[in-house]
């Protein structure tokens, strides 16, 4: 074993971290809940064009690999002119990964909040839209953060499948390091140990937001 | 607080609401069939009746939480508003409804209060969020309302820290922020447990004192009586029956009626 290189690769790793999985995860999640929340909505809405799209979307999105819907964005795409960086490829598959898995969440997470609430805000005057926002998602916000949480912290290990279309991030420098070196286990045990300890952090990160969201229920 | 400042100056019968021939079907089931109301200003209607009678949907009708198939509203002119007519043979849009909206508020069998937001926030959100009332005078409002049911202290506590006592005043007080011409109240204690239901019926009292004009659904008789100007009973959709509160519950003349006053007051 050589101990020098093995602590030496940390540095790299961590920067892969830093500069790569965290900013992929943290983008692909912002755009892929904006996406996620606008295909729930259509799913629900009484048009049955929208939500017929919206079905349609899911469907293909959970029906698929998500190795595959890379592929096809990156590799794929250039062969009818449509020619992307890695890094653009990379966070549109994922966004729309995320927007197809947690538009369900969501989806459900409004059908959770009882009719009587959108009642209530429209008994005080509020339009469809206002009652969503202000009654409706706030509520729907508590239920959806544990099964979101989820889908989270799928993505950061997800983000991984970037590495085969070559986005320098965390397992990438570590398949580099590890070729050159030729110490495979010792590389991949490193990559793995890292990516357990951001999902700790985002586990203790959810707790913590899920506490402060029960404050208005009965424990 | 009062609605009723200037009733000296306003003809004694000034109409609030008015409606007539509401007719709801869902299929082949008539839930409504020519329904008139006449609701004057500062008088309160009880409407009662056997489950499945219609008399929720009639109530829901008048804030537009259900849409009839037929029929018109008609609400009076108000303090600071002009009459509404709304016809819902013809087609009825989100403006429409929105302006019967705000003519009236509900209170709910269920309270609804909003549990992510305090009991303040609960009362000043219609009047800051939709009515554009400055924020302060809202808040004034509210704090003033709440010293009156008895719940200064609870301004900041979220619905679950309340009683369904309490919350039901605070459903109230919500609908009082408004200032809406017409009160709307759908069983408003039929999810309370006995001892609290004295508390909800005694601000409904002082409310009907007041001044203010309300519809109160109802499985409390002996309360009908003793609030309501108006008892309207119902049956199958349609009225069977109304009449001062006195006369329809003491002396009813139709049999349904009869039947249905003297069930109720066995069970009690």
């Amino acid at each position: 074993m050589n101990w020098d290189l093995i602590w030496s690769s940390f540095g790299p790793l961590i920067t892969g971290a830093v500069t790569g999985t965290i900013p992929l995860t943290l983008a692909s999640f912002a755009i892929g809940l904006v996406l996620a929340l606008v295909v729930a909505l259509m799913r629900l809405s009484p048009n049955w064009f929208l939500s017929g799209i919206g079905r349609f979307y899911v469907s293909v999105i959970r029906g698929t690999p998500l190795l595959v819907q890379l592929f096809v964005i990156f590799y794929g795409l250039p062969s009818i002119g449509v020619k992307l960086d890695p890094w653009p490829s990379a966070i549109i598959a994922f966004s729309l990964n995320v927007g197809g898995y947690a538009a369900e969440i969501i989806r459900a997470a409004i059908l959770s909040v009882p009719k009587g609430q959108w009642e209530a805000g429209h008994t005080i005057g509020m339009s469809r839209p206002q009652a969503l926002v202000r009654i409706i998602l706030p509520q729907a916000a508590r239920v959806s953060v544990p099964p979101l949480s989820n889908t989270f912290i799928s993505l950061v290990k997800d983000t991984s499948l970037a590495s085969l279309i070559l986005v320098t991030e965390l397992f990438r420098n570590a398949q580099q390091i590890a070729a050159f070196s030729q110490e495979f286990m010792a590389l991949y045990l490193q990559a793995a140990l890292v990516y357990w300890v951001i999902c700790l952090v985002l586990s203790t990160a959810q707790s913590a937001v899920e506490k402060r969201l029960d404050r208005y229920v009965a424990h | 607080m009062s609605p009723t400042n200037e009733s000296a100056q306003e003809p004694l019968v000034a109409s609030v609401l008015v409606a007539r021939n509401l007719a709801k079907a869902f299929g082949s089931n008539v839930v409504l069939r020519d329904i008139d109301i006449d609701i004057r200003r500062g008088q309160v209607v009880a409407l009662i009746g056997p489950s499945g009678s219609g008399k929720t949907t009639v109530l829901r009708s008048l804030n537009g939480l259900e849409i009839p198939d037929a029929g018109t509203v008609t609400f009076g002119s108000g303090d600071d508003s002009a009459e509404l007519a709304i016809d819902f043979g013809a087609k009825v849009g989100k403006k429409e409804v929105a302006a019967l909206r705000d003519r009236s508020a509900m209170v709910f069998q269920h309270y609804n209060l909003f549990p992510h937001m305090t009991v303040l926030k609960n009362i000043i959100e219609g009047p800051v969020q939709v009515q554009k009332r400055p924020r302060a005078e809202a808040i004034a409002d509210a704090e003033r309302l709440l010293e009156r049911v008895g719940l200064a202290d609870k301004r900041d506590a979220y619905p679950f820290e309340l009683s369904g006592g309490q919350q039901q005043r605070v459903g109230i007080v919500r609908a009082l922020a408004l200032k809406p011409q017409l009160l709307l109240f759908d069983e408003p204690t039929s999810a309370l447990d006995p001892e609290l239901v004295g508390d909800v019926l005694g601000v409904i009292k002082e409310l009907a004192e007041e001044g203010w004009t309300m519809v109160i659904v109802t499985h409390e008789l002996a309360f009908a009586q003793h609030v309501a100007d108006e008892v309207i009973f119902m049956d199958g959709g349609v009225v069977v029956e109304r009449g001062p509160a006195a006369e329809v519950l003491r002396e009813p003349r139709q049999e349904r009626t009869k039947l249905f006053v003297k069930r109720l007051q066995h069970d009690v």
